[in-house]
C-alpha cells in the first residue's frame, strides 16, 4: 500500500473545498431563503482560508508528487485571489435579492471558482495547472450565465464560454507539444532538461517553441491581452455587475499568477524565446486599453478595456522576466484589486428610480448629490490614471523602473505614453461628476455593506503613499521565492 | 512504410486547425461550435497518446484521460448556457448572438 501524500501544504485548498461542498449542502436543504446565510458562511470560509495560507511555514513546499507547489509567490497572489472573492461576495449580497437572482448556487460557485484559482496558483505541472485552470473557467462561465432569465447574461455567457474552450483547447494543445519536445511535463523538470543540453546552440526545438507559442496564447486568453480580449468588453457588459466585479479582480489575478509561474519556472533559461510575444502583446494591449476605452458610453465596458490595459502594464514585468519584474506585478495586482473593487463597488450604487443603470453619463452631477461617494471615485479614477501620490502611482512605478532595469526602454516609454491618453477617459469621469448637471440624480441612501467596502478600499488607495513598506517587503519576498 | 510519431502528429495537427475552423468560420450553428471545440481536445489527445507512447512515458496518457474527463464537463456547462439562452431567445444561430457589439 502506498503512503498518503502530504496534505498539509493543501490545507487551504481542502478547507475550501469542503466547505463549498458542505456550504451547498446547507443551501439544499435550506433552500433559496439561506442565500445570505450561505453568502456570509463563504465569506467566513475564505477568511478562514487567508488564516490557513498565512499560517503556513515561509518555505517552498512540494507535495502530490511534485504536481503542487506552495511558496511565498504563490501564498502572496492567494491571498489576494481570496480577499477579492470575499470582496465580491459582499458587493453581491444586495444585488442578486434586488434584481431577483438570489439563489443559494452563487456564493457556492464562487468558493469553488476560488479553489480552482488557488490550484492555478499553486501548479507546479502542466496537468495540475490544467486541472486547476478548468475547475475555474467552468464555475466562471455559469457565474457568468447566472441571471438566467436575461437575454444579455445568458449571451455573455455563452460568448464565454465559446472562447473560453477555445483558449483551453489552444492551452492544452501547447501543453501536449510541450510533454512530447521536453519529455516531461513538470515544471522544474522541464527547466532541469532545457539546462542539461536539449537545446541545440542555444535554441530549444521548432515544436518545444510552438508549445511555448501555444501555451502563451492560451494563458493570454485567460488574462484577457490583446490579442486575444475580444470576449472581454462583451463579458463585462453582459454578466450582472457583481460578477463582472468578480471577473475583473480574482481571475485575473490568478491568470496572471500562473502566466508568471508557467512561463517563468520551465522556461526562464531560454527567455529569448519568448520575450519578444510578451513585449508585443503586453504594448498592444495598453495602446488598445487605452484608446479604444475613450468611445465607451457604457460603465462597464470601459471597465474591461480598462482591465485589458492594465494587464499591459502587469506582462512588462513578466516581459522583464526578473526577480524585480515579478516583484512589480505583485505589487501592481494588489493595488489594482484595491481600485477595482472600489469602483465596482460605486457602479454597483448606481440606481435610478428602482432601475439600475450602467451609463457613464450618468455619473453627471454625482459631486452634488453623493458627495462622499464621487470623492472616492474621483481617488480610484486618479489611482488607475496613475496620477501620484494615489496607490495606483506606485503599481506603475515598479513596473516601468523594472523595465528600465531590464533595458526594455520601448515598452516603459510605450507604457508611459499609453497612460497618458488612458488619463482621457478617467479624467473625464470625474470632469462629469464636479462640472455638469443632471437631470436624473441617482438614488440616494447607499446599501452599508457597500459603503464599507468602497471606503476600505478607497483609503487604501489614498493613503498607500504614507506606509506603502509593509506590502512592499511582502512583495518582495514573495517574488524571491519564484527565482531559488 | 511505417507509422510513425510524425503521421500522428501531422493528423493531431489536422484536426486541431480544422477544429478551430469549425468556430471561426461556422456562420449556423452553436452546437457546431460545440462539436469543434470537442473535435480540438480530441487532437490533443491523440497527440499526448502518440508522445507517451514514443517516449515510453505513462503520464501523456494520464493527462488525456484527464482531458476526456474534463471535456465531458465542459460540454455538460455548454449545452446548460445554450438551453438557458435559447429558452431567452428563441435561436442558436451565431449570426444573433449580437446583443452586445464586440
Amino acid at each position: 500500500m502506498t503512503a498518503l501524500p502530504a496534505l498539509a501544504p493543501a490545507y487551504p485548498e481542502l478547507w475550501l473545498a469542503l466547505s463549498a461542498m458542505a456550504l451547498l449542502m446547507l443551501g439544499v436543504f435550506r433552500g433559496d431563503g439561506a442565500t445570505r446565510l450561505v453568502s456570509w458562511l463563504s465569506v467566513a470560509a475564505l477568511a478562514v482560508t487567508v488564516l490557513l495560507i498565512t499560517m503556513q511555514p515561509a518555505e517552498t513546499v512540494t507535495t502530490f508528487g511534485g504536481l503542487f507547489v506552495v511558496d511565498g509567490f504563490g501564498r502572496f497572489a492567494k491571498v489576494l485571489i481570496l480577499l477579492g472573492s470575499a470582496f465580491s461576495i459582499i458587493l453581491s449580497l444586495g444585488y442578486i435579492r434586488y434584481e431577483r437572482m438570489e439563489r443559494f448556487e452563487y456564493p457556492v460557485l464562487i468558493l469553488l471558482a476560488s479553489t480552482g484559482m488557488l490550484m492555478m496558483v499553486s501548479a507546479n505541472d502542466l496537468i495540475a495547472l490544467y486541472l486547476g485552470l478548468e475547475l475555474q473557467s467552468l464555475s466562471l462561465y455559469v457565474l457568468a450565465a447566472f441571471k438566467r432569465d436575461s437575454g444579455r447574461a445568458t449571451e455573455a455567457g455563452l460568448k464565454y464560454f465559446v472562447l473560453g474552450a477555445l483558449s483551453s483547447g489552444m492551452l492544452l494543445y501547447g501543453a501536449s507539444m510541450i510533454y512530447g519536445f521536453a519529455g516531461s511535463t513538470g515544471f522544474p523538470q522541464i527547466a532541469q532538461i532545457l539546462s542539461q543540453g536539449a537545446l541545440v546552440g542555444g535554441q530549444a526545438s521548432i515544436g518545444l517553441v510552438v508549445g511555448i507559442v501555444f501555451l502563451t496564447a492560451g494563458l493570454a486568453f485567460k488574462v484577457s491581452a490583446v490579442p486575444f480580449h475580444m470576449w472581454t468588453p462583451d463579458v463585462y457588459e453582459g454578466a450582472p455587475t457583481p460578477v463582472t466585479a468578480f471577473f475583473a479582480v480574482a481571475p485575473k489575478i490568478a491568470a496572471m499568477a500562473l502566466f508568471v509561474r508557467a512561463i517563468l519556472t520551465p522556461f526562464g533559461e531560454i527567455a529569448h524565446e519568448w520575450q519578444q510575444i510578451i513585449i508585443v502583446v503586453s504594448a498592444l494591449s495598453m495602446l488598445l486599453g487605452a484608446f479604444a476605452a475613450i468611445a465607451q458610453s457604457n460603465i462597464k465596458r470601459l471597465m474591461a478595456y480598462s482591465s485589458i490595459g492594465h494587464v499591459g502594464y502587469a506582462l512588462i514585468g513578466l516581459a522583464a522576466g526578473t526577480e524585480e519584474g515579478v516583484r512589480g506585478i505583485l505589487i501592481y495586482l494588489a493595488i489594482y484589486l484595491a481600485m477595482n473593487v472600489g469602483t465596482f463597488a460605486i457602479i454597483l450604487c448606481m440606481r435610478q428610480k428602482d432601475q439600475m443603470v450602467e451609463g457613464v453619463n450618468d455619473l453627471a452631477g454625482l459631486a452634488k448629490t453623493h458627495p462622499g461617494m464621487a470623492l472616492l471615485l474621483a481617488a480610484f479614477m486618479f489611482s488607475l490614471a496613475g496620477v501620484p501620490p494615489m496607490a495606483g502611482f506606485f503599481g506603475k512605478f515598479y513596473i516601468f523602473m523594472a523595465a528600465i532595469n531590464a533595458g526594455l526602454y520601448t515598452l516603459a516609454v510605450i507604457g508611459v505614453l499609453s497612460s497618458v491618453v488612458g488619463a482621457y477617459y478617467y479624467l473625464r469621469i470625474v470632469k462629469l461628476m464636479y462640472f455638469d448637471e443632471t437631470a436624473e440624480p441617482l438614488a440616494k441612501p447607499v446599501r452599508g455593506e457597500l459603503g464599507a467596502v468602497m471606503t476600505v478600499t478607497g483609503l487604501f488607495t489614498m493613503l498607500f503613499f504614507i506606509w506603502p513598506a509593509p506590502l512592499l517587503s511582502m512583495a518582495a519576498t514573495a517574488a524571491r521565492a519564484l527565482f531559488p | 512504410m511505417t507509422i510513425g510519431l510524425g503521421h500522428y502528429l501531422t493528423v493531431a495537427a489536422i484536426l486541431f486547425t480544422l477544429g478551430i475552423l469549425g468556430i471561426f468560420l461556422n456562420r449556423k450553428n452553436v452546437i457546431v461550435i460545440l462539436m469543434s471545440v470537442e473535435l480540438m481536445l480530441l487532437a490533443v489527445n491523440l497527440n499526448l497518446v502518440a508522445f507517451s507512447t514514443h517516449l515510453n512515458d505513462l503520464v501523456g496518457q494520464v493527462f488525456a484521460l484527464f482531458v476526456l474527463t474534463v471535456a465531458a464537463g465542459e460540454a455538460a456547462i455548454g449545452l446548460a448556457i445554450l438551453v438557458v439562452y435559447f429558452r431567452n431567445r428563441g435561436t442558436i444561430a451565431v449570426e444573433d448572438i449580437n446583443m452586445m457589439k464586440g
